[in-house]
């Protein structure tokens, strides 16, 4: 089995036409090779080498880490004097996952890294998500040193990141027990010692994934008297150091393999990471982005996995002399899952794709000032990351949580036993519209894109794309779809009333994520029409009827309304 | 101690999931049906050189494969699991070789490569079941040997001492460098191909590879000499042509059969008395055993 090849569409997202500027451009066009012998020659290279990379990936997946899964949700971690010891399984998946030299594969090539763009490290997760979320976590979390890559010293990049890409594992530790969606009272101390020239961390930090790991991210509250964001930095704590322990693991409803920690600092060295003060504004909202794609593709991955078990056991089970796949209930279940499937995916590698175009200006700035072209387009990806980041951690997730429910539902009474991987993927999924930031704080996160008419903006260019002649008719009802949602953005807007607003914002959410995700699985139809077209006419049928539902309930909504829900 | 292995190793079809098409009607296997692989049981033996390796700093492993063009396959997984070095022993005078013939043309071939310390290979290849090729290398260079090899235990001042599978449970023996082991699929599972050298030996190839018209990194040759496998024919190893190939293969295939086990034809025996001399009695009787 591989779980890379045996799923057609994976390979369609590196077909992109974005892809030659992002690889060209990631690359350096080409000079690397000169350096590097493992650095390609030309596009064509590149490509053959992700996709070698990916196939070894799927490989992994299907033959080590899926089956582990199992294991470790009879034997997880544990924890011995204040270090947590991994469940021998996870363990297994970790040695497996450092031979194949898979532990940095979005750092540079002068770090150790594979130098490999965003959109192939979001590949490699969602497929290592279908076979178990729990161990994608702690393979995704590599992704931290990218925040030591963009705002570290060179003489920490130098320290640090060859160690990760040599396997050596990382935490991101900002939520506390009183600071958990509200970050800004975190209060973990940070002193600075003149004697010492260094800084030292007290306090407890808690929900840690993978709180025990070898080098930690630490948000912690370096201006003493302070009260909000302003007062808080960035530090790199060292497990070498011995002044941080595991005072427990928390004993979760999934994700087993991954240990979430309660962790102690007690008096622990830290080097300061950036600059002072800019912890939480600038470095941490970056690292929560990443975080936010991380989850989504995590979600992607289980969602995956969910539709798979479902139509498997669909078309093995009999009842009524036959098998259960061909009754319309049941088809429309899997139907409907594998459409949410792809139109989540489409939104997943939209973000991707900006999120790397951002990154790739951001780092070609570092080395030479912008033209003003290039400015003007580095800032158009940049908000198209933000604003399209919270709609894909949140539909992703939601569309996660109801493939699962799905899944349990087409297996009937079986897959309410601990014997089918459905009830872990239950399980599994369940965390991902909680963790890194609820469904609701991505709403708040997304509505004012939708109050700035960015989100219309972004529609009538997809809109305005071409497609095929045979799809024409679902073009007209998408954008039949965006008249009915900017006419309920309109009537939202009109009340001019806050509580109003945040009331409906999840509903205009929806609609709008609902309308992007159909465009975009139009567009991916649109060039590969055989492999998109039944999720795309299915989906489109979908999204017209959640909308038209959130439609009729802000047309029929007075503000009077709000006292029957307080 | 700096050692110099040499893994044999064999390209051969997947015949753990057999399908309908996957024997001809003459009863030979359609290869074409089969992906080609790894033999599994190499690449037991491929992971006990890189153990060996690890544990001895310096130490380097070429693998040795014989077949055609295509085999080239099988040496650039070895490079992506950590062997340093390729050969390829191809040549159209070797076609149609039985154990003996096979055996002949890998000693000559190892007697080329000159010093070595250890030659391990797998048990035996999942295509013929044979397991005679390991030894007969052994018997032809004139080496100590150890099959069924499970795990080295000590490796050291020029003797290794090895835990060999035997009926019932292991056995632990010790014997001189150099040597020839032959390792099960009881032993450690390779480790996995390794994303930089994969990135990196994906370019490797044998020379008539490289003067294809789709090869594409001729230049690249010149700067990493590891990317040059080896292509050694009949000539090459100074091999003598009646003993390679269909010529020097003793074995005569009279006939093949493609039998097909059916679970209505087998038989339940209790362990009593009665029941398992019947059954030794009809073994006999149809030449089974005895």
């Amino acid at each position: 089995m591989n779980y890379y090849t045996d799923n057609e569409v994976l390979r369609h997202y590196l077909k992109h036409p974005l892809m030659q500027r992002i690889v060209a451009m990631k690359e350096h066009d080409y000079s690397q090779s000169a350096h590097f012998n493992y650095a390609p020659v030309d596009f064509a290279e590149a490509i053959e080498g992700y996709e070698m990379v990916l196939n070894l990936v799927g490989e992994l997946s299907a033959d080590i880490v899926a089956p582990n899964a199992m294991e470790i949700e009879t034997c997880g971690p544990k924890l011995e004097n204040g270090r947590v010891i991994y469940a021998p399984a996870t363990q297994r998946n970790l040695d497996a996952f450092r031979q194949a030299g898979l532990m940095g594969i979005a750092l540079p090539r002068q770090y150790g890294g594979l130098n490999f763009p965003m959109t192939i490290f979001t590949l490699v997760e969602d497929v290592l998500s279908r076979a178990d979320a729990a161990f994608g976590n702690l393979w995704a979390l590599q992704d931290c040193a990218e925040t030591i890559n963009n705002f570290g010293s060179e003489e920490q990049r130098e320290r640090y990141l060859p160690r990760i890409a040599a396997g050596e594992t990382m935490s991101m530790d900002l939520t506390e027990p009183d600071a958990g969606s509200d970050l800004q009272s975190v209060r973990l101390k940070a002193a600075y010692s003149e004697e010492d020239n260094c800084w030292y961390l007290d306090g407890v930090k808690r929900f840690i994934t993978n709180g025990d790991s070898d080098i930690h991210l630490v948000l912690a509250r370096s201006e003493e008297g302070s009260v909000d964001g302003r007062g808080l930095s960035l530090f790199i704590v060292d497990k070498k150091c011995g002044a941080v322990h595991t005072r427990r693991i928390e004993d979760k409803m999934g994700i087993h393999g991954s240990p979430t920690c309660e962790i102690v600092f007690n008096h622990a060295p830290a080097e300061l990471c950036g600059s002072r003060r800019m912890g939480l504004i600038k470095y941490v909202m970056s690292l929560m982005n990443g975080a936010r794609l991380g989850i989504a593709t995590q979600s992607v991955g289980i969602a995956q996995a969910t539709y798979n078990e479902a139509y498997e056991y669909a078309n093995s089970r009999k009842q009524f002399g036959k098998t259960i796949i061909n009754f319309p209930a049941v088809y429309d279940m899997i139907g409907t899952m594998k459409a949410r499937l792809d139109a989540a995916r489409s939104l997943l590698y939209e973000t991707a794709r900006s999120v790397d175009m951002t990154s790739l200006f951001n780092e070609v700035s570092r080395e030479r000032s912008l033209t003003p072209e290039e400015r003007a387009e580095s800032k158009l990806y940049a908000k198209k990351a933000d604003a399209l980041t919270p709609l894909i951690k949140g539909m992703g997730s939601e569309i996660a949580n109801r493939n699962a429910y799905d899944c349990v539902q087409v297996h009937g009474g079986s897959g309410y036993m601990r014997d089918y991987v459905c009830e872990r993927l239950y399980r599994d999924a369940r965390i991902t519209s909680i963790y890194e930031g609820t469904t609701q704080l991505q709403v708040v996160a997304a509505i004012r894109y939708a109050t700035s008419g960015y989100y219309t903006q972004l529609l009538d260019e997809y809109l305005a794309v071409e497609v095929l002649e045979s799809l024409k008719p679902l073009h007209a009802r998408i954008s039949a779809m965006v008249a009915i949602y900017n006419e309920s953005l309109a009537k939202v807007q009109a009340f001019a009333d806050q509580e109003v607003i945040d009331f409906l914002s999840r509903r205009i959410y929806e609609m709008a994520a609902y309308s992007i995700m159909s465009v975009l699985l139009l567009a991916d139809a649109s060039s590969d029409e055989a492999l998109f077209s039944a999720s795309l006419n299915r989906f489109v049928a979908i999204a017209e009827a959640e909308i038209a539902s959130h439609s009729i309930f802000i047309g029929n909504f007075t503000p009077e309304l709000l006292k029957y829900y307080k | 101690m700096k050692l110099h292995i040499i893994v044999l190793a064999k390209q051969v079809p997947d015949t753990r999931n057999v399908g309908q098409q996957a024997m001809n009607a003459d009863g030979t296997i359609n290869r074409s049906a089969l992906p080609a692989i790894f033999n599994p049981e190499d690449l037991n033996a491929l992971e006990q050189a890189l153990q060996i390796k690890e544990a001895n700093p310096g130490s380097s492993i070429t693998v040795l494969t014989m077949g055609p063009y295509r085999a080239a396959d099988i040496l650039r997984e070895a490079l992506y699991r950590g062997a340093d070095e390729g050969v390829l022993l191809t040549d159209r005078a070797f076609a149609g070789a039985d154990t003996l013939a096979t055996s002949y043309a890998i000693a000559s071939a190892i007697r080329k490569i000159g010093s070595y310390d250890i030659v391990l290979c797998g048990r035996q290849a999942i295509d013929g079941d044979t397991a005679q090729v390991g030894p007969q290398v052994a018997q032809q260079l004139g080496l100590p040997q150890i099959t069924y090899s499970r795990r080295i235990a000590a490796l050291q001042d020029g003797k290794i001492t090895v835990e060999r599978s035997i009926e019932n449970g292991v056995e632990l023996v010790e014997a001189p460098l150099p040597l020839l082991l032959t390792v099960d699929g009881s032993a450690a599972a390779c480790r996995p191909c390794n994303a930089y050298r994969m990135l990196r030996f994906h370019r490797a190839a044998i020379p008539t590879e490289q003067a294809t018209a789709d090869y594409r990194y001729k230049q690249s040759l010149s700067s990493d000499e590891a990317l040059s496998l080896k292509e050694w024919s009949l000539a090459d190893i100074n091999g003598d042509a009646t003993r390679c190939g269909l010529a020097g293969s003793p074995t005569k295939v009279r006939k093949v059969e493609n039998i097909i086990f059916q679970a209505k034809e087998s038989k339940r025996f209790s362990a009593d008395d009665d029941d398992i001399k019947s059954l030794v009695d009809e073994l006999l009787a149809n030449h089974t055993i005895g």
